[in-house]
């Protein structure tokens, strides 16, 4: 008998498939159902991002973060304004910085109520989603009332963010916090004791602590194979470093502690915000260098001096002085980071951005390796994938 | 109603119609009689189904289309039937076509030895129990066509899935009607349902409870419903079989897929809960064939109920289940049912 050729049965997935979150290309070499590599390829979202924000002046490069990771935009922010007050050596004011931590909380619940609900779907829980997402709706609500947009919000500005809290907003987030917990328990009762559920999820995609180091994970994908990682302890950002809360760790580094740490990270997140509301000082919220942050309208009607500074920035940017600066934030995914390289004009001469996203993807292969078909999608879901980071 | 149903015949047709003609035409009346008001009980047990779904995931469901949204599938079946049929230029194009019919006919002829109510039945034969399993085991065929024809790797992965999964609990389903026949003693599904007279104590859900069990699932695994959806996986597989099919044939395979789930709830209300038969003798004033739709109408809610609650089943734990787990037991179930009638009846 002549010798059989026997092939690997190959299987484009995406990137046009309802679990590729995205435009994710992940070509499966599969032995009958067992995955033998899976080779992600990226870059079908690539916008440029990058090379863009060296064409804009520093404000004008805020609205691209939030579409980077378009599921919880005003983290991303964070980052850049982090970097660029950095290199200006700029002091946020309290309650500037309070608002800042306080939406970047909610940008986390954002996150993971989008995550958790779709790695539910991923393994076939079509209810879980149905029911969160009315909770994420009011969570862009809060957004909205801040800022005036649901999603691309431009509001945390290297200075401070743009303008303050209106009247009413701090005490509907608070008491959307003593309500929500409930809504999350609903759905953690119906997925976390479920056989199914874990079947499907304990032991799949295991990173030790070790290789989730190795391949550089960061964030609950770091925290899950428990390693008690994040920046909000160990570089405090803002006033981080005021804020009372645990950092969640998981044990097996399965896709099923990667959940249930996230499900936990929310009810933190629910903490630090009530305590942002509780502790917010009165105050500005953004810098008073006018060389950097907009002057009042009222002041503009009366001082000359005020309209230049209005024009100038809103024109020619502000200058910031040559150097560089990397400033990293625990974005919901992962360390977020943003490298800026400044020489002395009002464009940034370099701006790096280091997406959480894109290590996750680069360990797809390593996670998935051996499993079942239906795993890839599990392991997909756990990373927290959001193609608009990853791509840039 | 056999007598009433029959003066219509006569009324329209015993006329002028050679004789020779009488019994086929009286035939496709009845089967007319079955096969009309199933379609239209299909078309509503998808709006019912997408209805119970949506209100337990706290949404409205369908509610622009007819009052209520009642239309709704009659809106979709218009318009799937106005749809272009694509077939893929890669495809067998016969088999391609073939195979939603098959799926369709197949869920139809089933219905022929459904007793809907005493002596309300197409065909009375003495091995109604074997014609259903042989014609859901038919069934698969239509998958593994649909899938080999479509020539898409998501379409074969999805017809090979599906295939193994129906051998699988099929097995444990015969072995389960062995344990309700043996007490039986009789094919026929109106001796089945007549072993179960006299209220709720002699029906079979209370003596034959863990077959009961065992056979939901393994009715939620032959119909391809969640948790079992695995050969249309949206997650994986996109849509398994169906990723390649549009309009109409797209159409008859759902179609095909309700009349069977209707079928399977049927046979679950005619084995376990005792067919038409009302549960407590004061509530026989209603109808057998109104029991018998309530019957049916309970299970249908159960399994949108468990369609709205659980994950998906991963492909080994879907065969690990059905080989390692309901085989077993319902072999040894085979064992200690007949043990039971020998010895103690």
């Amino acid at each position: 008998m002549s010798e059989v050729d026997i092939k690997n049965y190959s299987l484009n997935f995406g990137p046009q498939h309802p679990a590729a979150h995205g435009v994710l290309r992940l070509i499966l070499e599969l032995d009958g159902e067992v995955i033998d590599r899976a080779d992600p390829h990226i870059g079908l979202l690539h916008r440029g991002t990058e090379k863009l924000i060296e064409y804009k002046t520093y404000l004008q490069a805020v609205p691209y973060f939030d579409r980077l990771d378009y599921v919880a935009p005003m983290n991303q922010e964070h980052a850049f304004a982090l970097a660029v007050e950095k290199l200006m050596n700029i002091e946020v004011p309290e309650r500037g910085q309070y608002i800042r931590v306080l939406y970047s909380e909610i940008g986390r619940v954002l996150n993971h109520i989008l995550n958790l609900t779709t790695h539910a779907m991923d393994v076939g829980a079509m209810t879980p989603i149905l029911w969160q997402f009315e909770e994420r709706e009011i969570l862009m609500e809060f957004y909205e009332r801040v800022c005036g947009a649901r999603m691309h919000a431009a509001y945390f500005r290297p200075g401070g963010v743009h303008q303050d809290m209106p009247a009413g907003l701090a005490e509907d987030i608070m008491a959307w916090t003593e309500r929500y917990p409930a809504t999350l328990k609903e759905m953690e009762d119906l997925l976390l004791g479920n056989r199914i559920f874990k079947q499907r999820n304990v032991n799949i995609g295991v990173a030790t602590a070790e290789e989730a180091m190795d391949m550089g994970f960061s964030g609950a994908m770091l925290r899950g194979s428990g390693v008690p990682w994040d920046l909000r302890k160990s570089q405090p950002y803002d006033v981080y470093d005021k804020m009372d809360f645990d950092i969640v760790t998981g044990k097996h580094g399965d896709c099923y502690d990667r959940f249930v740490l996230r499900c936990e990270e929310i009810r933190q997140s629910l903490r630090i915000i009530r305590q942002c509301i509780e502790e917010m000082p009165t105050g500005p919220v953004t810098s008073d260098d006018r060389k950097v942050s907009p002057p009042k309208r009222g002041e503009m009607k009366r001082s000359m001096e005020a309209m230049i500074h209005h024009f100038k920035l809103y024109t020619e940017g502000y200058k910031v002085p040559e150097g560089e600066a990397y400033a990293a934030v625990e974005a919901p995914k992962g360390e977020f980071g943003v490298y800026l390289v400044s020489d002395g004009s009002n464009k940034p001469y370099r701006c790096k951005i280091r997406a959480p996203g894109f290590v996750h993807m680069s360990a797809m292969d390593f996670l998935c390796r051996g499993h079942m078909l239906a795993d890839a999608p599990a392991v997909l879901g756990s990373m927290d994938i959001v193609f608009g980071e990853v791509d840039r | 109603m056999d007598s009433w149903f029959y003066s219509v015949f006569e009324f329209l047709f015993a006329g002028w119609l050679p004789e020779i003609l009488h019994t086929p035409v009286w035939i496709v009346m009845l089967i007319l009689a079955i096969v009309l008001p199933l379609l239209i009980a299909v078309a509503f047990s998808v709006y019912f189904d997408r209805k119970i779904w949506a209100a337990m995931q706290m949404r409205r469901g369908p509610n622009v289309v007819g009052p209520f949204g009642l239309l709704q599938s009659f809106a979709d079946g218009l318009k799937l039937f106005l749809k272009e049929t694509i077939v893929p230029s890669q495809a067998n194009k016969g088999i391609f076509i073939l195979a939603p019919m098959l799926t369709f006919i197949l869920a139809l002829i089933g219905w022929a030895v459904i007793p809907f109510d005493a002596k309300m039945v197409l065909s009375d034969i003495n091995v109604g129990v074997l014609y259903i399993f042989a014609i859901s085991s038919l069934g698969v065929y239509g998958i593994i066509m649909s899938g080999w024809a479509s020539n898409s790797r998501y379409a074969f992965l999805g017809s090979l899935r599906s295939a193994a999964q129906m051998v699988s609990y099929e097995v444990s389903i015969g072995f389960v009607l062995v344990t309700v026949l043996v007490w039986v003693g009789s094919l026929n599904l109106t001796d089945v349902v007549e072993a179960q007279a006299g209220g709720i104590q002699n029906w079979f859900v209370l003596s034959h409870l863990p077959m009961f069990v065992i056979f939901l699932i393994s009715a939620l695994a032959e119909t391809n419903r969640p948790p079992f959806d695995l050969p249309e996986a949206e997650a994986e597989l996109v849509a398994g079989y169906q990723v390649e099919y549009s309009s109409m044939a797209f159409a008859l395979f759902f179609l095909g897929e309700y009349a069977n789930i209707l079928l399977m709830c049927a046979l679950m209300s005619i084995l376990f809960l005792g067919g038409w038969y009302a549960p407590f003798p004061f509530l026989e004033f209603i109808p057998g064939w109104a029991w018998m739709f309530i019957k049916i109408a309970f299970f249908f809610f159960v399994f949108a109920w468990v369609k709205a609650t659980v994950p998906r089943y991963r492909y080994d734990q879907l065969m690990r289940l059905g080989w390692k787990v309901f085989l077993p037991l319902s072999l040894a179930a085979v064992v200690i049912y007949s043990g039971i009638k020998v010895y103690l009846f």
